[in-house]
């Protein structure tokens, strides 16, 4: 089935949750609604579910409008950021309950449950009931609820955010792979911007109800249109500097470089660059960069990364580099603003330039 | 493990033991000492051993009393709790309406209890009353002074007008504590209504509702001032339960030694119901 979402809103109160989105989901797509909590990526899957009623513009399945049509005459399956499951029913009745509800025959029951425990590997806990199982096997068991529904559209609404870091990989590796076969429209809602590349497919990116950019996860991740797509699409957040453009030189605090490619032929005047933290760097990187004095205020070592955290002029900026830093609060470090790495945005923050070295970088990491 | 012992800490307990020594255990053990006594005034005592006990537990008077008690208990658990989860669940779930009906809900749980017994026993007089009046306009024959059932009926209806909503608010708690994402869940299944309530509210209202029915048994077991106040125990003894026959005996009657053996048996029935219930929430619990 394809879902298709014409300029749909929805109003609460006097609250704006969902403002004109257009979306098109195709079959056997895999598909990502990236944006901060409360950006209206519940909000968005409940329409698109039918549990909500848009409360202007229209949803059509297969070119034919589902409003209105109640969420069971659907073929749709959902998991929740929590554990949804039927407390007193066990693992093998969680799963069939769909199945159950859809009235089908005792064989095809035992056939459907236990190929969905197969895979999800939850053959030994059948007779158990949930709450006796780890978040990660509860998770699990709604999953495999939602497979064995054969939905055409599989919605997840933040299903890892709940587990810890090993499941989370673990399932996240798994997850578009188990439903990828049943050709359904695959919709994944996250805050997270590395969960998105990771699960690749397209992404539609949100921001206070807007869909404020669709197209394949690495376009949207290279190319965000806009200041607030770039930063929804950064974790840790954007470093944003305000740079003045004049002749062919791009200047900041006093010390200017030549225009990088793709700048040139910008008029001149006052843009705002965005750097993401890998971007900016701790060490002169081969080619022309600003140099900028700036003040330690905080490190956050991982091991292999570091995030140094700096002052300067007033705005904080974060960088990532490799490799554990010993620094200081309060230290001074020479921090360099590397052109490869520039998004210029114009005064509407609307992307006037990326870098064509971003693109080949982050393709070249997927 | 080596653990480190401080038995300073028992002098902490101290003040606590000592409030409940003087507020609960010498007057129980006062009690006691009646159980075990006979007197004719004068502070002149006469051990008796368990004469009282032995007395009592024959006695058809107490037998016919527990009966009450147990019934009385008996039937409004089973109107209330019910009751209570019915109103419970149609209950709005947030907003404006939520708030009247949680405020209405709580009104009759504000009223003294003395005041209930009198409203009632206005409201429901036959020639007076409006509810006594209006059975009797409708062709009911209805006199709750007169008629042991119509007795019943009144004390019954008394308090599970008064104590419903105690469940209603104990269960709208538990029914607020489900995420709304399971009845989107359920939505999403195509499951009924009756499995909604039998596979997600009702397992998710199980420990709230044993508290509500330990809380309900327990007050309704000790239930005096009401039926005191409504019927006085009446019609002759109709509506007699263990505490109005407690007093009778002590204060009417005078009569210390079985009055205080009644009080004992009374109060460890009630610690076994207790005990029975503890255990079983603690069961819960574990699982």
């Amino acid at each position: 089935m394809t879902l298709e979402l014409r300029n749909v809103s929805k109003r609460v109160g006097a609250e704006l949750h969902i403002s004109e989105v257009n979306l098109t989901l195709e079959k056997g797509s895999q598909n990502v609604l990236l944006g901060p909590t409360l950006a209206g990526k519940t909000s968005l899957m409940r329409l698109m579910a039918g549990l909500d009623r848009p409360t202007d513009g229209d949803i059509l399945v297969d070119g034919k409008s589902v409003v209105g049509v109640p969420v069971q005459k659907r073929k749709v399956a959902m998991v929740y950021q929590q554990f949804i499951n039927y407390p007193t029913l066990s693992v093998y009745e969680n799963i069939a309950s769909p199945l159950r509800v859809a009235g089908a025959d005792g064989a095809t029951v035992d056939r459907k449950v236990r190929g969905a425990a197969e895979l999800l590997k939850l053959t030994p806990f059948l007779e158990r009931l949930p709450l006796h199982l780890s978040g990660g096997q509860q998770q699990r068991t709604a999953i495999a609820r939602a497979l064995v529904k054969d939905a055409g559209l599989v919605l997840l609404d933040e299903p890892l955010a709940n587990l810890d870091y090993k499941l989370r990989e673990e399932l996240r590796v798994e997850l578009p792979r188990l439903f990828a076969e049943s050709g359904a429209i695959f919709v994944y809602a996250t805050t997270e911007p590395h969960e998105a590349l990771l699960l690749g497919g397209a992404t539609a990116t949100l921001s206070e109800g807007r869909v404020t950019q669709v197209g394949t996860t690495i376009d949207v991740y290279s190319r965000p249109c806009d200041l607030v797509t770039a930063q929804t699409f950064s974790d840790p957040p954007l470093n944003v500097v305000p740079m003045q453009k004049s002749g062919g030189r791009l200047s900041y605090d006093g010390k200017s470089i030549a225009t990088p490619t793709g700048t040139e032929t910008l008029a001149d005047g006052l843009y705002k660059v965005a750097i993401r933290p890998h971007h900016l760097l701790l060490h002169r990187p081969p080619g022309e960069s600003i140099e900028v004095q700036a003040t330690v205020s905080a490190t956050e070592i991982t091991g292999s990364e570091s995030f140094v955290h700096v002052e300067h002029g007033g705005s904080r900026w974060v960088a990532l580099t490799h490799g554990v830093y010993r620094l200081e609060i309060g230290d001074r470090v020479a921090v360099f603003l590397d052109p490869t790495g520039f998004l210029v945005f114009d005064a509407e923050d609307r992307l006037v330039a990326a870098p064509a070295a971003a693109v080949r970088q982050t393709a070249g990491r997927a | 493990m080596e653990k480190t012992l401080n038995n300073k800490a028992w002098f902490m307990v101290l003040p606590v033991l000592f409030i409940v020594a003087l507020n609960a255990i010498v007057p129980l053990m006062t009690v006691v000492n009646y159980s075990v006594q006979d007197t004719f005034g004068n502070n002149v005592f006469f051990f008796e051993g368990t004469r009282w006990f032995t007395e009592v537990l024959h006695s058809g008077r107490f037998h016919a009393s527990l009966q009450r008690q147990f019934l009385f208990t008996f039937t409004i658990l089973v109107i209330e709790i019910p009751l209570g989860v019915a109103i419970a669940l149609t209950m709005p779930r947030r907003g404006f309406w939520a708030s009247v009906c949680l405020v209405l809900m709580a009104l009759p749980l504000l009223i003294p209890w003395n005041v209930v017994g009198a409203m009632w026993n206005i409201y429901a007089l036959p020639d007076i009353g409006l509810l006594g009046y209006g059975l009797n306009w409708l062709g009911f024959n209805y006199d709750y002074t007169q008629q042991p059932t119509a007795a019943w009926f009144t004390v019954i209806l008394m308090d599970v007008w008064h104590w419903t909503s105690l469940v209603v608010l104990l269960a709208y708690a538990g029914l607020r504590s489900i995420d709304d994402n399971y009845y989107r869940a359920a939505q999403i299944d195509g499951a009924s209504r009756w499995a909604v309530f039998r596979h997600i509210q009702l397992p998710k209202m199980k420990h709230v509702l044993t508290i509500a029915i330990l809380l309900r048994f327990m007050d309704s077991f000790m239930i005096y001032t009401e039926p005191f106040v409504l019927t006085g125990g009446g019609p002759g003894n109709a509506t007699t339960v263990l505490s109005i026959d407690l007093v009778k005996a002590a204060l009417g009657e005078f009569n210390l030694g079985v009055a205080a053996a009644m009080s004992i048996i009374y109060f460890l029935m009630t610690l076994l119901v207790c005990w029975l219930f503890y255990t079983i929430i603690m069961q819960g619990e574990k699982e």
